[in-house]
């Protein structure tokens, strides 16, 4: 017979986009929580002190980021891929379309998986521009425990002042919910690891997960902007660069 | 009770297709939807226009022959149901009833609301069967099957391959029929010998096709007259996975797929 390609098989392909969609839920985990040291009432010194360690881990950085992009170019085109099929394998569509329910997890959020997933790569470029990059944000210098380091904070803070960016954010953050509420549980259907009786508890436990990342990410811009410190005056008593 | 069917014709394979609108009358509830296009095609008759061609066989819910997209689902609004199943009783009299064929570029409408389901076939013949001994039947019970075993691929051999899962996809995909055929042979001792050639050959066969890939969405189950549960799409993924990998060490060790 004719060598099977897993690779550009439909189940290979589904393997390999519900695993970098998996990496790249452990990266999203990891970076709200670091993340929500911006809510504690230190001034931001917890927070500078986690992205200060973040930048200082030198080529292991590099290393990070590039696996990053790899599953997360891994991912959308697979994913694109997978939902182009759309089109291609029914192009003469129906002049009415309903779900049966039941069993059936059609929803909002299964269908829109393509739609919130092109914002996300969108919201990406700008997110990285002002905060890695840190253009139209505020660059500084601020002391924590001893040592100089950039203020993060400040840029946050200063960046969460503007309602616009502030609300954008919180859009973004909801549609992030959206994909990963099918995405979560998708992925472990994907793998063929579930058992019939996991799938249930399985379904709700994608939907308290998703509901505990948008809570989370939408928390810190609405936080800031509602109630966060004055970026005039977070500073006067440190001298700025 | 009275309906205004709104059906799909199309005279052959290509020709345009368009809906046409028929009123229908002294329908009875316990009527099935099959014979609700039964008495319409008599009135069409008489009429001297073209019948609605459709596919049955058994009328009963077994055979898996018919198939219609009513109202938007695929053998209508009723779970576990086939379209032969659906009764007039559970539409609103004097409504609308809109009829349209299984849709996918893999099933072409051969006429009206006929389609080719053949890409079923092609993808059986490439894997769908276990080798036996031919000569005389062998004992019963001399192949021993634990009775949980047996039962799990009972859920799974229930499958009629009537196509519902395809037409119900948004992608068009045939995973929960693939899956229901691979799973049920894994799990049975009989099914061992071509176990990995099947999954290979059988998943080959439906890309190929040209089915769409699976995004979880699980209408096909909703869809499913028999409520195959997409479970067996979980197996078969494992079971493909596990081919791939014994393929390619037999492959190294010098043989054949
Ligand atoms: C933080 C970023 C992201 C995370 C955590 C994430 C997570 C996931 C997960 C876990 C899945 C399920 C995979 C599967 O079932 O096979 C998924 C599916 C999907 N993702 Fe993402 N994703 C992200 C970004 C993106 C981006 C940028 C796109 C761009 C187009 C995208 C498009 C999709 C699509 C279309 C699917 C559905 C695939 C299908 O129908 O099977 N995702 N995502
Ligand atoms: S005609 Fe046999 S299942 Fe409907």
């Amino acid at each position: 017979m004719s060598k099977p390609c897993f690779l550009s098989s439909t189940i290979g392909r589904k393997v390999i986009a519900a695993i970098s969609g998996l990496a790249l839920v452990g990266f999203i985990v990891v970076h709200l929580a670091g993340n929500l040291t911006l809510l504690l009432p230190d001034g931001g010194a917890a927070f500078n002190a986690y992205a200060h360690k973040l930048a200082s881990l030198g080529p292991l950085l590099w290393v990070a980021r590039a696996g990053l992009l790899i599953f997360f170019l891994a991912h959308v085109l697979l994913a694109i891929g997978v939902r182009l099929d759309e089109k291609r394998a029914r192009p003469d569509g129906y002049a009415l379309k309903a779900s049966k329910g039941g069993p059936s997890k059609q929803t909002l959020s299964s269908r829109s998986m393509l739609v919130t997933g092109l914002v996300i790569l969108l919201f990406i470029p700008f997110h990285v521009w002002m905060f890695t990059l840190n253009k139209g944000t505020p660059h500084a210098m601020v002391e924590v425990h001893g040592t100089l380091v950039k203020d993060v904070y400040l840029a946050v803070v200063t960046a969460f002042k503007d309602p616009v960016k502030a609300w954008s954010y919180v859009a973004v953050m909801l549609l992030l919910g959206f994909h990963l509420r099918h995405g979560f549980w998708s992925a472990f259907q994907s793998l063929g690891v579930l058992r019939p009786k996991w799938t249930p508890a399985l379904y709700t436990v994608a939907f308290v997960f998703a509901a505990l990342m948008a809570v989370g990410f939408i928390a810190l811009p609405v936080y800031m902007l509602y109630f966060g410190p004055n970026p005039e005056t977070l500073r006067v008593a440190v001298a700025g660069h | 009770m009275k309906f205004n069917v709104k059906v799909w014709r199309q005279s052959g394979p290509n020709a345009k297709g368009g809906f046409k609108q028929y009123a229908v009358d002294g329908i009875l509830p316990e009527m099935s939807l099959l014979e609700m296009l039964d008495v319409l095609n008599e009135q069409l008759t008489k009429q001297g226009e073209e019948p609605v061609a459709f596919d049955s066989d058994c009328r009963e819910g077994i055979c898996g022959t018919c198939g219609l997209v009513v109202d938007g689902m695929a053998h209508g609004s009723r779970l576990k149901c086939t379209t032969c199943e659906l009764r007039m009783r559970h539409f609103v009299d004097g409504g609308t009833v809109t009829i349209e064929p299984f849709r996918a570029k893999s099933f072409p409408v051969i006429k009206d609301l006929v389609v080719d389901r053949g890409a079923f076939d092609r993808i059986m013949a490439a894997g769908g069967y276990v080798s036996v001994n031919a000569g005389s039947a062998p004992d019963a019970n001399a192949v021993l099957v634990p009775k949980d075993i047996a039962e799990k691929a009972m859920d799974s051999a229930a499958c009629i391959g009537c196509g519902a899962c395809v037409a119900a996809c948004p992608n068009a995909s045939a995973s929960l029929f693939v899956s229901a055929k691979i799973t049920q042979f894994s799990l049975l001792p009989q099914g061992q010998a071509e176990r990995e050639r099947r999954a290979l050959r059988m998943v080959g066969q439906m890309d190929q096709e040209g089915f769409g890939n699976c995004s979880n969405h699980a209408e096909c189950e909703a869809a499913c007259p028999k409520g195959i549960s997409i479970s067996n799409i979980a197996t078969m993924r494992r079971e493909y996975m596990r081919a791939a990998r014994l393929h390619e060490e037999r492959a190294e060790a010098g043989g054949g797929g």
